[in-house]
């Protein structure tokens, strides 16, 4: 097995070693021990399972002092004074600042810098950071924030996002953040069958396992060093700087673990507030923020609103879609207009649609602040388009996985956006492969098993009233930033002697990047050992972590940088030995000629130099979508088919998924542990968005910001996760021919889910997360 | 403070008048911890070992307001009062069972409580520990709505609570298949020597609430020398009894408008109270 292999050495922390000794059961024994293709273990899992990892909430630095975040209790009103006299007289207190504190640009934003760093004079949403205050003890620095005397003029809130068009608008930007106007086809074809829906999908909270935490140390040149656990640390490097006043090159942003990510991680408030706290006080500036804060301060799922009209042939194809989508997206554009690109594209789903016409608004409200948020704009609209597909069937009096069959998409088929789809789309073969997985036995078959009813093993189940459904659904999501973004990605590789580093700002989130980056250097450079340095903003960036492009931008430009490594450290050798590189093996830390006859160690052949090389990686340039909807906006994408079984109580409308049955498009897998790893998490994170997981607001304000009230899946709700294939056809685009394995089961988990409870309850299901009452069968 | 007796509790709340007493914390130290309270003191309850247990007396189980509810949820325990045993498995987590004690749960008093409606199906009686030795009985349900409250320096020691011997059920509808707040809860307990039959339902109101019409009519349907069943019309008709009576149509108007009608959640709730109550009840009659 591998040796120690130290991959995330947070700042301050001492270097983890994780000893990865067999524990983990490969899927068989034919799987490699390390390089692509094995399970290669994360190398600091055992660490992060003993609790003994430090994360941005365990830093400390001496004489540091702690900062406390006051925010709006009001969703929209006009701030008439802010008097912070009282709050600075406390004893313990050493600055407070507010919006008049900041040196530099007063807003930021992702897209669009729309967003104040402190709310000036007026306040947007429930949770809006207004001033940050630093102290010598956390509770004063909390009890001077509650100090601060701000005196509001409360407007009326915004929060019904069909009401944004006409009302005042409650940014200078205007309400409507995008419109896409999507054309495709012929506007004016009508089906032999219509069916039409509404759809309302709920807002989801990435609910991370840490919450925001961070340490800024202030620098001798003026400048000041962020330690956070940021997911995309130069653009929140470059978004501070321009807010504090100082050249990017003054903020060094080092990423610290990170405590789960299913989104852009840090809320740029938190390290906005401490940057100018450090600067103003010359101390280190700390700040944890509670789980109400949390809640508050980062960006959720866009709730939306889909209107759906379905035309089909009396066969059951498609002749037209007509959907008109409208996105929540907050006070704040943040990702809004990536989030509605991907509505609006993947309107209908991987289905050949001749015709379609799809309008999708993002718009502005006084509800909390929507963004990116794994596989956003596809998961919405994947519940609408296969709940619309669900009500088809029926019209028809077809079976549904036969109706979807009649329809899907493959390689060459155009998107609704014009854009033909080049990579592999194994559609048919996914929906195929879970309709033919056998399904889990009914309880009454297996007596001896202890029957887990909805609602609990203490819950108030009855068997009698028990409904069994089977849903499917098949999703898209794409890979990549999308619409022309510059997805580009450095990395670094040097080979010291057996040891070989790799240095590449691309952060680990858990999706498990530092042990892809490991797999690929032992596979090119035969090298068991391999360290991945923490990531700072002194290395050449690498962007976010999001859509799966870790994998394909980093891994890419590691396994270029490798290669170079390998061409530097085999010249030599082949030059000497009269034949070409190609023709020299490199594995187990020896080089051996094609015909074994010449061998030689790494170590030897290195002769004690050390070998560096830096790479690039950038996938094919994608154009933005025109003012009808049109463009190749896309690098990749992936698919996946799910098949979910649910019990419901129809009494109680409680339910419980048994099982979700996956089938995904992976390209390729890297990492068989991880892969798995990376599908359950996915189809969770999509039941709870099926079932429970909505942060409740009433006008405006969000209620129990806790994880009580938002109640995220437990091990009993969590179903049976069944892989039942993943399909390897490479994408040659991709450096691995991998795709991205992450957000697909989101995007399709809940459609499943939803599908499912319909089949047992005969009800439209029309709403996630389901509730209760939806799935209530009435009585008599 | 880590008073050994109920006497050195209420000694120590007395001297102290500022100090919160503190047994599992599972509701105390989260507000604590968020700020939201700022106590003076504690006193810790956790050491006074005379109300961690519970003895016999009369016909009656003296509870110590200590017990925990992963104790409570223990098959002994179930033996002798099975409602308030389920009560305690679907309490949360076992992290929260382990900590949280029955007299927290009272004196929370929290709606969504999940020991309450249990108690207040049994009429327990709550034995309050006061200054110099002084000890006062108090229905639960006294406590539970206000009519009596605790005093200064008053702790809840013990909590009397009939051995029936009879079937009891307590049912607990969440939005979930893990541990959760419930939407509705409702205990039914038996009572062969009176003949009774007591319900409750939790959740739906600030304290438990008693539909004492449908109990009196159920119980003069059920033939108690014999076999107890009831039919399932029976059952679904006093399902329906004990939702209306906790959730009751709005009153129409006076001057003859339309009839205001209760919003899909408020008979949603309705509706699983029923289910809830025509469940346990046929649980218990089985």
């Amino acid at each position: 097995m591998t040796s120690d292999a130290a991959t995330a050495t947070p700042a301050g922390g001492v270097p983890l070693t994780g000893t990865t000794t067999g524990t983990v059961n490969p899927a068989s024994a034919a799987e490699p021990q390390h390089g692509l293709g094995s399970s290669l273990p994360p190398a600091d899992a055992l660490a992060k399972t003993q609790g003994t990892f430090p994360y941005a909430a365990d830093l400390w630095a001496e004489g540091l002092l702690w900062a406390a975040v006051l925010r709006s209790p009001h969703p929209h009103a006009r701030i008439v004074s802010i008097d912070t006299s009282q709050a600075v007289a406390m004893p313990g207190v050493r600055t407070v600042v507010t919006h008049q504190d900041v040196p530099g640009q007063d807003t930021h934003g992702r897209r669009v810098a729309d967003r104040p760093a402190f709310a000036r004079d007026v306040v947007r949403h429930h949770g809006e950071p207004i001033a940050a205050v630093a102290a010598d003890h956390p509770d004063t620095a909390r009890m001077a924030a509650a100090a601060i005397a701000v005196e509001y003029e409360v407007l009326e809130p915004v929060t019904d996002p069909e009401k944004a068009f006409e009302t005042e608008p409650i940014h200078p930007d205007g309400n409507v953040i995008r419109h896409i106007p999507l054309r495709f086809g012929d506007e004016t074809v009508t089906g032999e069958v219509i069916v039409e829906g509404l759809y309302r999908i709920g807002r989801q909270d990435p609910a991370p396992i840490g919450a925001e935490a961070g340490l800024a140390v202030p620098r001798t040149d003026g400048g000041v060093e962020i330690y956070t656990a940021s997911t995309d640390p130069h653009t929140d490097r470059d978004l501070a700087a321009a807010c504090l006043g100082l050249l990017p090159e003054q903020v060094k942003v080092v990423v610290t673990g990170v405590p789960g990510a299913m989104a852009d991680r840090e809320d740029l408030s938190v390290q906005l507030a401490l940057g100018l706290l450090a600067m103003r006080t010359g101390c280190p500036v700390k700040l944890a923020a509670n789980r109400e804060e949390s809640f508050l301060g980062h960006a959720h799922r866009h709730p939306t609103l889909l209107r759906y009209r379905h035309h089909a042939d009396a066969e059951g194809r498609l002749v037209k879609v007509e959907a008109q989508i409208l996105l929540d997206a907050g006070a704040y554009a943040d990702d809004s207009s990536d989030a509605l690109a991907a509505a609006v594209a993947f309107a209908a789903g991987p289905y050949v649609v001749p015709h379609a016409v799809v309008d999708g608004w993002a718009v502005r409200t006084n509800n909390p602040p929507s963004g990116h948020l794994r596989g956003e704009g596809a998961m919405q609209v994947c519940a609408a388009y296969e709940g619309q597909m669900d009500k088809l069937a029926a019209k028809l009096g077809m079976d549904p996985v036969e109706l979807r069959m009649r329809n899907v998409m493959a390689t060459g088929d155009l998107l609704p956006t014009g854009q033909t789809v080049t990579c592999p789309a194994p559609v048919a073969e996914l929906l195929t492969a879970v309709r033919d997985a056998p399904l889990p036995p009914l309880p009454k078959d297996s007596p001896e098993e202890e029957w887990l009813l909805p609602g609990g093993p203490e819950g108030a189940g009855e068997p009698g009233a028990v409904r069994r459904g089977v849903g499917y659904a098949l999703g898209m999501v794409h890979m990549l930033g999308a619409e022309g973004t510059d997805e580009v990605s450095t990395a670094t590789v040097k080979v010291n002697g057996p040891v070989a580093t790799v240095m590449c700002a691309a952060v680990e989130t858990g999706q498990g990047f530092s042990t892809l980056a490991r797999q690929i250097v032992q596979d090119v450079l035969g090298v068991e050992e391999v360290h991945v340095v923490p990531v700072d903003t002194d290395q050449p960036p690498a962007g976010p972590g999001a859509r799966g492009r870790h994998t394909w931008v980093s891994g890419g430009a590691v396994e270029r940088a490798a290669k170079m490594v390998r061409t530097q450290l085999l010249q030599p050798l082949a030059a000497k030995f009269g034949m070409s590189t190609e023709l020299l093996t490199i594995a187990d830390g020896k080089i051996t000629s094609y015909d074994g006859v010449l061998s030689t160690t790494v170590a030897e052949a290195l002769e004690g130099k050390e070998l560096w090389a830096t790479a690039q990686c950038r996938p094919h340039p994608t154009e933005p979508l025109d003012d009808t909807g049109q463009g190749d906006a896309f690098v990749g994408l992936a698919f996946a088919a799910i098949r979910a079984v649910v019990d419901v109580d129809v009494e109680l409308g409680a339910i419980r998924v048994v099982e979700m049955a996956v089938a995904q498009d992976v390209g390729r897998v890297l990492n068989p542990q991880q892969v798995r790893a990376r599908i359950e998490a996915g189809v969770t994170q999509g039941v709870g968005a099926a079932l429970t997981e909505h942060l409740r607001v009433s006008r405006g304000v969000v209620r129990h910001p806790d994880l009580t009230a938002y109640p995220l899946p437990t091990a009993l709700d969590a179903p049976e996760v069944r892989i039942v294939e993943l399909v390897e056809e490479r994408d040659v685009v991709a450096p691995f021919g991998a795709k991205s394995v992450s957000a697909v089961p989101v995007v399709v988990s809940p459609a499943a889910v939803a599908a499912a409870v319909r089949a047992a309850t005969g009800r439209p299901v029309n709403r996630l997360p389901i509730r209760p009452q939806a799935a209530v069968m009435t009585r008599r | 403070m880590l008073p050994a007796t109920l006497d050195e509790a209420v000694a120590a709340l007395e001297a102290t008048p500022a100090a919160v007493p503190v047994a599992g914390g599972t509701d105390l130290m989260t507000e604590v911890n968020s700020g939201l309270l700022r106590p003076a003191a504690l006193v810790g309850l956790g050491r006074i070992s005379e109300i961690r247990g519970w003895e016999y007396q009369d016909g009656h189980a003296l509870l110590g307001a200590g017990l925990t509810h992963a104790r409570m949820g223990r098959p002994d325990f179930a033996a002798l009062i099975p409602a308030l045993a389920a009560a305690a498995r679907a309490a949360g987590p076992p992290q929260i069972r382990n900590a949280g004690t029955l007299g927290g749960n009272i004196v929370t008093a929290s709606p969504t409580g999940d020991a309450l409606p249990v108690l207040a199906a049994l009429e327990a009686t709550l034995l309050i520990a006061g200054p110099k030795g002084a000890r006062r009985e108090v229905p639960v349900s006294h406590l539970l709505t206000g009519m009596e409250m605790l005093g200064p320096g008053e702790l809840v020691g013990y909590v009397r609570v009939p051995l029936l011997h009879a079937p009891q059920t307590f049912l607990k509808a969440t939005g979930r298949t893990g541990p959760g707040r419930a939407l509705a809860s409702v205990a039914v307990v038996l009572d062969p020597a009176r003949r009774g039959v007591r319900c409750a339902v939790g959740a739906v109101a600030p304290m438990p609430l008693r539909p004492l019409e449908a109990e009196q009519w159920v119980a003069s349907l059920i033939d108690w020398d014999g076999q107890r069943a009831l039919a399932p019309e029976v059952l679904t008709a006093f399902g329906d009894y004990v939702a209306m009576a906790c959730i009751p149509d709005p009153p129409a108007p006076v001057d003859g408008g339309e009839t205001p009608v209760l919003p899909p959640a408020a008979l949603h709730v309705r509706r699983t109270v029923a289910t809830l109550a025509r469940r346990g009840l046929g649980r218990a009659l089985a």
